[in-house]
């Protein structure tokens, strides 16, 4: 039996020929039955910015985060890593789940979860080393959990868990950030220290795409935004696009809604 | 010969057996219902395999007691209640503790079916043990059952049935909707607690007939069944009851009709049947409608996109949608559109700009939650209206 | 002499009595922490019909093909439910019962239409085995276990079992990693390129092989309460996948020889005269353990 877990990691020579988009969609639509979730979505993310998703419940936000991992299968389209097939490009894409989406209960560590992150180092049987070890304390250091590595994770708060899971992000070291909904249910200070890791890594070159709820925050946070609902309203800077008219498009009704609903949310 | 068993004409046992057969199974499809609604529906497998460990202390306290130990009732009443006993234990695994219902059901049901094996044995062993038959509780045997057997079987089967009637309201409210069954004064405990009581009751009537391993598939395949045919509560837990009969009683009768076609094994391969025919050719849920379905939106999708693409200018990238719109002959094989397909592609995306505006305002709020990208705007707005929509295009869209 | 009797009638069962255990616990912790757990359950159902059915096409009771059609049902059995649940969106405990019942429905037929009366094959031999029998009759104490001559008389079960037992760890052993990593978040595993569909198939593939090996020596009963209750059990105790698994390969020794003892020499200590049913009562100890482990053990609820 071959159950060939990892693609091939992309060679040093695509990497230097990183001149395409870090991340481009074309013509995505996905389905799940007959209900489109997203139809005909082309995006194309700046390089080295950091990049919001934008929309109404059920918009397809976090659909797009998922089929651009390869993680769901589109009805049509495709998705390009640095103008190559995503296929041979994941050791560049560094992922954040949702929080809700996994069991807290389960039966690990927090310096354990962040070696997750090092699965593409240490492969199916690699040691875990003492340099793995300082790493995954290091992506801890950055979100500030040193002090928790060996608390069962589900003792940790809400927000703590966000942590731990861009901490295991991290570990990745990739090029390009996915993160699902990174401050929903968190704490003010972790939401701080979030945005502080990921401006960080902006300014590091990397580039950044969140799924984001608060409509406040987005100007304050973002370089670039994304309008979605179930198609692109529109994508570009903040300051052109982050605009009353077209989230008004973005949202219909629903825009005093969604605002009200961030604020009870964050506050 | 088969037509006897049909029409009751097999001797005063066996049309018991197959009208006692035909009314478990309507008990057990209704009852099932509520289960598979409430995604419970292997909560059963535990309770059933929980009744062996009380058929065995039954027989051996009837013994000890100076008794025949193969009194129907009374083992009937062993099976009660330590499947009672083992649906606690799942309740208390699966809410006290951090297993999760699935894991506390099979703990159950394989310690307590383990359990029952040893008090089988044990029963072997004693002098009054020898012909106990208790196996036939494993798999139902209802070839040589006494006239009173099959009169209690048959009596129980119907008062099963007229006590799933008699709470088929509460009961559907609740898995439709436990937050109105509350306020309609049905606690949902009590409801969960008469819904399990039933399920109890069918089990252990059920008991000789179709045996213990399979007895579940009375109470989970009709309404697995049922749920192919149609979306709604009432209609699902009428048709699992018709289905669950119909199951019962045929497979009673062909079980009849010769020696070497055990009764439970027959119904419940009636029962899968029946279920799938459905799973293939139901309407709506069927998996051939649903593939038929699936292509068909593909298509649709492709086409349309392939369509907005020609409207703005872009090359068409996939071949599918390439070759969907060369079939249609909106393009030629080079890929420009036709005169056809030219008026189309204008055609979708005089259809995306009017659906833009209608999304961003409010007063089209219910006309906009139809959006999916498909639908044509005729089929959700009155001509007045688009013409409303078309007095506010600041500029109409040419396209080429 | 003790040693000799022991040797002959006890050591074989217990020995492949632990196997059999660990074998099932194994894979079980996986599938009880992805929220599986009942396939053990559909799994060991669907043994019987696979067995009918290569006895039919083969006319022979031989292992070989018994095997073959048992893990081949198990492999139907798998697709089937998954078909179903997506097919026909029906929730998985519902589809796993459909199935399970089917095919062990149509077991049951097979072997009442089919002559096996001169055949040793019958539903409750694959319910619950018949442990106490494989006993090594050329041993004459413990120093035949270093005799060539007596290890080939030895119940070809040992072995058997053994090799099984074999196969289970090394998979759990290489796959560790990706099996902890898709078990805690599937959604992570994906994007790292994982193919967890795959996995997830080769873990119930691994579990049926347990199970199929196991089913003809102790019957399918001990199966599926080995595949849950020492892994549930073991999640009372600890916070940490490697001891839970250590826990719960402990836990299945314990049932299985505990189990094995209580039921050969208990009615005696009790003044009664035959034995018990070995198979069951390895079962019931298994949940014993988790019943206490449940009431006492540090990590028992969520969140603890």
């Amino acid at each position: 039996m071959s159950v060939a877990l990892v693609s091939d990691a992309a060679g040093a020579a695509d990497r230097a020929a990183r001149t395409a988009s870090p991340l481009s969609v074309r013509g995505l639509t996905v389905s799940y039955g007959e209900t489109p979730a997203l139809f005909s979505v082309d995006v194309t993310v700046r390089a080295g910015a950091m990049t919001a998703i934008v929309g109404p419940n059920g918009a397809g936000k976090s659909t797009m985060l998922k089929a651009a991992l390869g993680v769901i299968k589109p009805l049509a389209g495709s998705v390009a890593v640095f103008g190559q097939p995503l296929a041979k490009m994941r050791d560049a894409i560094a992922y954040v789940p949702q929080r809700a989406s996994v069991d807290w209960n389960f039966p690990t560590r927090v310096i354990d979860v962040v070696l997750m992150g090092l699965y593409r180092d240490l492969g199916l049987l690699g040691r875990v080393r003492a340099k793995h070890r300082a790493r995954a304390m290091a992506c801890l250091d950055r979100v500030g959990m040193t002090d928790f590595a060996t608390r069962q994770i589900g003792q940790l708060s809400g927000g703590q868990q966000q942590r731990v899971f861009l901490a295991r992000a991290l570990a990745q070291e990739a090029d390009i950030y996915l993160l699902d909904e990174p401050f929903a249910g968190v704490d003010a200070a972790t939401e701080k220290a979030i945005i502080a890791v990921l401006k960080d890594l902006r300014d590091a070159g990397r580039t950044v795409l969140a799924v984001h709820h608060d409509l406040t925050t987005v100007p304050a946070y973002f370089d670039d935004v994304i309008l979605l609902n179930r198609e692109v309203v529109a994508a570009g800077p903040v300051d052109e696009v982050f605009t009353e008219a077209l989230l008004q498009t973005t949202y219909g009704g629903r825009l005093e809604t969604a605002r009200i609903q961030a604020e009870t949310v964050a506050g | 010969m088969l037509g006897d068993a049909l029409l009751f004409q097999l001797g005063y046992n066996a049309s018991l057996v197959t009208l006692g057969a035909l009314l478990l199974g309507v008990a057990a499809g209704v009852a099932g219902t509520f289960l598979f609604l409430r995604k419970r529906a292997l909560v059963s497998d535990a309770i059933s395999h929980a009744t062996l460990p009380g058929v065995g202390l039954a027989f051996i306290v009837m013994v000890a007691l100076g008794g025949d130990g193969r009194s129907l009732p009374g083992l009937l009443f062993g099976a009660a209640l330590s499947a009672g006993a083992g649906l606690l234990c799942v309740q208390w695994l699966s809410r006290r503790t951090r297993l999760g219902e699935d894991a506390a059901i099979g703990a159950v049901l394989s310690v307590f079916f383990g359990f029952g094996i040893v008090l089988l044995t044990i029963v072997q062993t004693m002098n009054a043990g020898r012909q106990a038959g208790l196996e036939g509780f494993l798999l139902g045997s209802t070839a040589g059952m006494l006239r009173d057997e099959a009169l209690l079987l048959a009596v129980s089967a119907g008062l099963v049935l007229a006590l799933v009637m008699l709470l088929r309201r509460p009961l559907t409210l609740a898995a439709f909707d436990p937050g109105f069954s509350e306020v309609t004064g049905w606690r949902p405990g009590w409801i969960d607690l008469a819904m399990m009581g039933i399920v109890l009751l069918v089990t252990v009537v059920g008991l000789k007939v179709v045996g213990l391993i399979l007895i579940v598939a009375l109470l989970i395949v009709p309404p697995v069944t049922a749920r192919f045919w149609t979306e709604r509560v009432d209609v699902v837990v009428i048709t699992a009851g018709v289905l669950g009969g119909l199951a019962g009683y045929l497979g009673a009768a062909i079980s009849a009709t010769a020696p070497a076609l055990p009764t439970g094994p027959i119904v419940v391969l009636v029962s899968f049947a029946l279920f799938g025919l459905s799973l293939l050719c139901a309407p709506g849920r069927g998996v051939l409608a649903s593939v038929l379905r699936h292509q068909r939106y593909q298509r649709r999708v492709h086409v349309r996109q392939g369509l907005l693409a020609l409207a703005s200018g872009q090359p068409i990238y996939e071949r599918l949608t390439h070759r969907l719109l060369r079939r249609a002959g909106l393009i030629r094989a080079d890929g420009v559109a036709t005169t056809a397909g030219q008026a189309a592609a204008a055609k979708a995306q005089l259809d995306e700009t009017r659906w833009a505006l209608v999304r961003a305002d409010q007063t089209f709020a219910t006309a906009a939650a139809r959006y999916d990208g498909l639908t044509a705007i005729e089929d959700v707005l009155t001509p007045d209206q688009i013409t409303d929509v078309d007095s506010r295009l600041s500029r109409p869209q040419a396209v080429s | 002499m003790m040693g000799a009797e022991f040797v002959a009638l006890s050591l074989p069962p217990i020995l492949i009595g632990i196997c059999v255990a660990v074998a099932c616990a194994l894979p079980g912790n996986f599938l009880l922490l992805r929220g599986q757990a009942l396939i053990g359950d559909a799994i060991s159902h669907v043994v019987l019909p696979g067995i009918v059915v290569a006895f039919l096409v083969t006319g022979l009771v031989a292992t070989g093909p018994m095997l073959l059609g048992a893990a081949g049902a198990a492999v139907v059995a798998v697709i089937a439910i998954e078909a179903i649940r997506r097919l026909g969106r029906i929730e998985a405990g519902a589809a796993m019962g459909v199935v399970f019942t089917a095919m062990f429905a149509g077991g049951v037929l097979l072997l009442e239409q089919s002559d096996t009366s001169n055949v040793h094959l019958d539903v409750e031999h694959a319910l619950f085995g018949n442990l106490e029998s494989l006993i090594w009759l050329d041993a004459t104490g413990w120093a035949s276990l270093l005799d060539p001559v007596a290890l080939a008389g030895m119940p070809v079960e040992l072995p058997r079992m053994a090799l099984a037992l074999g196969v289970v760890a090394v998979f759990v052993w290489l796959f560790w990693r990706p099996l902890a990593m898709m078990s805690f978040d599937e959604g992570f595993a994906q994007g790292l390129g994982l193919r967890t569909g795959a996995l997830g198939l080769a873990l119930v593939i691994i579990s049926a092989v347990a199970a199929v090996a196991a089913f003809d020596a102790v019957g399918s009963i001990i199966v599926i309460a080995m595949f849950i209750c020492p892994p549930a059990a073991a999640r009372m105790m600890t916070n940490r996948l490697g001891a839970q698994v250590a826990w719960s390969v402990g836990f299945a020794a314990l049932s299985a020889v505990s189990g094995y003892v209580l039921a050969g020499y208990g009615p005696l200590w009790i003044g009664a005269s035959a034995s018990v049913s070995a198979a069951g009562m390895i079962a019931t100890m298994s949940g014993l353990i988790l019943a206490v482990a449940a009431v006492l053990g540090p990590h028992r609820t969520r969140n603890s």
